[in-house]
């Protein structure tokens, strides 16, 4: 298990460093205006293009001005923007808020959508089933944008169960935007529980827990949920990336002011350091996460961490 | 909606642990035929696969719903004119601010919009975009991703473990936030002409998506390799292209190409996303996402719900036929799942 | 946990029997009498009729083999007995399973669960997917105690290394937590024995425990599964597809074709002298030292197709005696043609005594 967790943290390193140089070469080290659009609307003052030059060594080679950004990275600076504010500051102040977002979707998506795909596993064919397979189907087919404008409208302003607008990011105002964005990961969590459930059940494995004479609920809740959970787990690690990126949207739609949020309005506002500061940020949680998971998965699965 | 290119979170899985796992699971023996009987005549796995696939996807009505509504959207970004020409403003670029707002009646069947555009029409014109966008992409990432997956399957050692390496730094940025940072560097203007702006959104894609399709055929091509016909093809001389055309390709193919039907239905939704917030395609390109993005403030959502209801209902519907596609194709040509 | 237990006593606590467990006496040393057993798949490609009235009876110390080619309804026969067919889409449609007198089939199911295991026993053929890959073995062996005996973790362990030293996995109380794929396909099956003999079964039933093995590690396996029925008087029954295992454990030997015995004898007597023409099918089949450079005698065609399966004798199609008696009508009854010989054949008079004579003459 040690060496899995040492194995699995060295293989991270040159993911890391690759994603954090795709990123850089993408927005600075391509050919085109580095600072175009950095200054909102009009083009940069003289004295800014310079500062900028000089803050990313520019004038340098790319693997030099790289070696800098990374360097700047590690002690968490992600720049100045071109109002004088320090990224990391407008980060920290709205963490909290998109992290009590993605608590109450991933609680979401866990509970829910596990418990749907096992009731839906065992009465496969059965009416359960049909009502989970067709139900998560009609949710990953609405993208989260219309499915949060649609909640807005039909839970938020016509039924009014919960506040329109979640300005103050208070847990119960995060409840709705929550919902909404764990909403399309429920589905998915669920379809894939039922499948690998159903799967599972079939496995020679299950023939020798029946053979043993164990009840039908020993043999589904000990020796199947756990093999059919385990790609379930990796899953909602790879998922975290798309909760984020929903999460841009939810923020957005539901006046939330998240990291979503503020990277809508640097874009609007063509705020360069902002986005690209946040993005990174976003980009390195969403790394760490996967690397939970992988440790996770780890522990859930004898065959990948003991050999 | 956004990256949720990994749908085949399931495959994906597998190919992890085959790729961690310390050896490869013992040569399973199925419930072993006697030996002494004449085996049946071996027939090509191929072509019985996919004609087996067919028999299979024709009797489920499912196919035949899905492939429908796609034949009818893509016949709606072809030909928008069928649509509209019997609709009371059949022209999307005209607007009438007078009329900005009015809900859905004789004069407009899906009511104006803010600019007094007819959303009928604008609705039916959108789906120009979407379609181009999600056929650029999902042929961007199958043919980058294809022919590295091939690369690192076929070939392994060395090749396998740089491209996969390379493959999980791209995996490593999710799909809307590597669009978002791509598209803000190359920003699309008002004045970018429709098909380069369209161009830049199936790169954006592209680049980012490939690595979900690379993994996958390289998964497929590890499993084709070791089969006898690849192995007596290869002893009779024929070079490695003649192996991977002929022999590889036709059998790993089958769930790269149920995959990129799912994964199309995906990047309509996530260049639905990006116009949403505003930085995919820009006015005045015609395009959901930006019709949806106009019709979202709170106050238009209560005022005029039909601005977004109807290309929302587009869209999603959209979405929903090429993952139904996707999904039935795949279930069909996956025997464990019948 | 590797602590020894205390000295002198195995289990200090008293184990409890699970509710629903009886007695179970054989009377005459009778264990099992399976009788006109019949078991169909309801499928959507149509009805398979998988068995169609197989009978046999199993003694103690006895080992029944049960011989025939994938699809002869072998694995389901045994699965059928364990009532561990998964209903639908099995469905045993006639006949009886009876067990110390008592009818399996139909039987409560929390009765049911207290024989399976602790009564009769079941082994399959690949060790690696019948063991559960994140439980650990001793885990999976100790599960039979807790479950069936009640016993607490750590005297289930102790009882789990009991038996893994007793199957002779070495490194026993080292390996007790280790996990299926960190074992070889030999050292797999034998955990697989150990946990089916955790509770002293009187019936085990291992269907084709040694197909995915290689041969020296499949001599091993044979020889351990004769000692431990040496030394606990079990009923064994013994799927396989393969005459080589058979002819030196089994005591009796049933051929199964198309979901039916088609012949029944001692294991000498079929080897010696077959009766059926698929038994000398078989038989032939085998590559033979003393007949190097002939061509060898296969049978020709595939077994049919349990959804259509063919009129009269299902075996006629393939068969070099077929006349028309064998072409039309019921299949051949299973008759007895000599002491404890039965066939199901029209025309076992062209071969009962024709083999023997064969090899005489090549002697």
């Amino acid at each position: 298990m040690v060496t899995y967790i040492i194995r699995r943290l060295l293989q991270m390193i040159p993911v890391l460093i690759g994603s954090t140089f795709l990123i850089f070469v993408m927005v600075f080290a391509l050919p085109g205006d580095p600072v175009s659009g950095r200054c909102g609307e009009r083009a940069c003052p003289e004295a800014y293009v310079q500062k900028f030059t000089q803050e990313y060594h520019l004038d340098k080679p790319v693997v030099v001005q790289y070696a800098y950004y990374v360097g700047k990275l590690a002690q968490g600076d992600l720049g100045t923007n071109f109002y004088g504010n320090s990224v990391r500051k407008e980060l920290a102040a709205r963490y909290p808020t998109t992290a009590k977002l993605a608590v109450i979707a991933i609680v979401f998506e866990v509970l829910v959508g596990i418990v749907a795909g096992v009731v839906a596993g065992m009465r496969k064919g059965r009416w359960p089933d049909t009502l989970v397979t067709l139900t998560s189907l009609l949710i990953i087919s609405i993208p989260v944008f219309v499915l949060g404008s649609l909640a807005q409208l039909v839970f938020g302003i016509k039924l009014a169960w919960f506040p329109v607008t979640s300005t103050a990011g208070t847990w119960s105002q995060l409840l709705l935007p929550g919902l909404v964005l764990g909403s399309v990961s429920v589905a998915y969590v669920a379809r894939l529980t039922r499948t690998n459930l159903v799967e599972n059940l079939r496995s020679d494995y299950v023939r020798t827990a029946k053979a043993k004479g164990l009840g039908k609920g020993r043999a589904i809740g000990i020796h199947t949920l756990r093999n059919s959970l385990i790609p379930v787990v990796t899953y909602i690690g790879y998922d975290f990336g798309a909760l984020l990126g929903g999460a841009i949207v939810t923020e957005r739609i539901f006046n939330i002011n998240g990291i979503g949020s503020f990277i809508f309005r640097s874009i609007t506002a063509r705020d360069g350091v902002s986005v690209v500061g946040a993005v990174v940020s976003l980009v390195f949680v969403y790394l760490i996460m996967n690397l939970l998971v992988d440790l996770l998965y780890g522990v859930l699965d004898p065959r990948i961490s003991h050999d | 909606m956004t990256d949720r290119q990994d749908i085949a979170a399931a495959q994906a899985e597998r190919d992890r642990r085959s790729a961690f796992a310390p050896a490869a699971p013992e040569a399973v023996v199925e419930d072993a035929a006697v030996p002494l009987f004449t085996p049946d005549p071996d027939q090509g796995p191929a072509r019985s696969l996919w004609s087996d696939a067919w028999l299979e996807m024709r009797r489920r009505p499912l196919f035949w719903f899905s492939a429908g509504l796609i034949v009818l959207v893509v016949l709606m970004a072809i030909v928008p004119q069928l649509f509209t020409f019997l609709s009371p403003q059949p022209d999307p670029n005209y607007a009438d601010l007078s009329k900005a707002r009015i809900a859905p009646g004789p004069g407009a069947w899906f009511g104006f919009d803010g600019q007094g555009y007819d959303v009928y029409s604008r609705t039916i014109y959108g789906a120009r975009s979407s379609i181009l966008v999600g056929l650029g992409a999902t042929l961007v990432t199958t043919m980058i991703g294809g022919v590295i997956g091939i690369f690192a399957g076929y070939f392994g050692g060395w090749w396998d473990t740089i491209l996969s390496r390379v493959g999980d730094v791209f995996f490593a940025i999710p799909l809307l936030l590597g669009g978002i940072l791509a598209l803000y560097t190359f920003p699309n203007k008002l004045d970018t002409p429709y098909l380069v702006m369209v161009g830049k959104v199936v790169l954006a894609l592209g680049i980012l998506g490939w690595p979900s399709i690379a993994r996958l055929m390289r998964s497929s091509v590890l499993q084709v390799k070791p089969h006898d016909f690849v192995q007596a093809a290869r002893a009779l001389g024929a070079g490695p292209g003649r192996i991977v055309r002929s022999h590889i390709l036709p059998n790993a193919v089958a769930p790269v190409i149920a995959v990129s039907t799912i994964n199309l239905g995906v990047y309509i939704a996530t260049e639905a996303t990006l116009s949403f917030l505003g930085i995919g395609l820009q006015p005045p390109a015609i395009s959901w996402g930006v019709a949806i993005s106009d019709a979202s403030g709170i106050g238009l959502v209560r005022s005029t719900p039909h601005m977004l209801l109807f290309p929302s209902l587009f869209l999603s519907i959209t979405v929903l036929a090429f993952i139904m596609l996707g999904e039935v194709v795949r279930d069909a040509l996956d025997p464990k799942l019948r | 946990m590797t602590t020894t237990p205390p000295s002198g006593v195995r289990t200090t606590r008293p184990t409890r029997r699970e509710p629903g467990a009886r007695t179970w006496i054989p009377t005459d040393g009778l264990l099992l009498d399976v009788e006109d057993l019949h078991v169909e798949f309801r499928t959507r490609d149509g009805l398979a009729r998988a068995i169609n009235g197989v009978s046999f009876e199993l003694r103690q110390d006895e080992t029944l083999a049960i011989l025939g080619e994938s699809g002869s309804g072998k694995s389901v026969t045994a699965q059928a007995i364990m009532g561990i067919l998964d209903t639908p889409p099995a469905f045993v449609t006639a006949g009886a399973v009876r067990y110390c007198g008592t009818d399996l089939i139909g039987l409560d199911e929390k009765v049911m669960r207290s024989v399976r295991g602790d009564e009769i026993a079941m082994i399959f053929q690949d060790a690696l997917s019948s063991l559960n890959p994140v439980f650990s073995v001793g885990w999976q062996i100790a599960e039979m105690f807790r479950v069936h005996r009640g016993m607490n973790r750590r005297d289930a362990e102790a009882e789990a290394i009991r038996l893994m030293e007793r199957v002779r996995i070495p490194g026993a109380r080292e390996r007790v937590h280790n996990y299926p794929h960190q074992f070889s396909g030999g050292m797999r099956q034998r955990i697989m024995i150990a946990m089916a003999i955790a509770l002293d079964p009187k019936v085990l039933i291992a269907d084709e425990p040694t197909t995915a093995l290689d041969v020296t590690v499949q001599a091993q396996i044979m020889d351990l599964l004769k000692e431990l029925q040496a030394d606990s008087h079990m009923g064994l029954i013994l799927i396989t597809h393969d005459l080589g295992v058979v002819a030196d454990v089994a005591d009796r030997i049933g051929v199964m074709y198309a979901g039916r015995l088609v012949e029944k004898a001692d294991v000498f007597d079929l080897y010696a002298d077959p009766a059926h023409p698929y038994t000398l099918g078989l038989l032939e089949s085998i590559p033979r030292l003393d007949q190097q450079g002939e061509r060898l005698n296969a049978i020709g065609g595939l077994p049919p197709n349990l959804t259509r399966i063919p009129a009269g004798c299902p075996f006629h199609p393939r068969c070099r005696f077929a006349t028309d008696i064998c072409r039309a009508g019921d299949p051949p009854p299973l008759l007895e043609v000599a002491p404890g010989r039965r066939v199901a054949c029209h025309h076992y008079d062209q071969l009962l005594g024709q083999h023997l004579l064969e090899t005489e003459r090549e002697r």
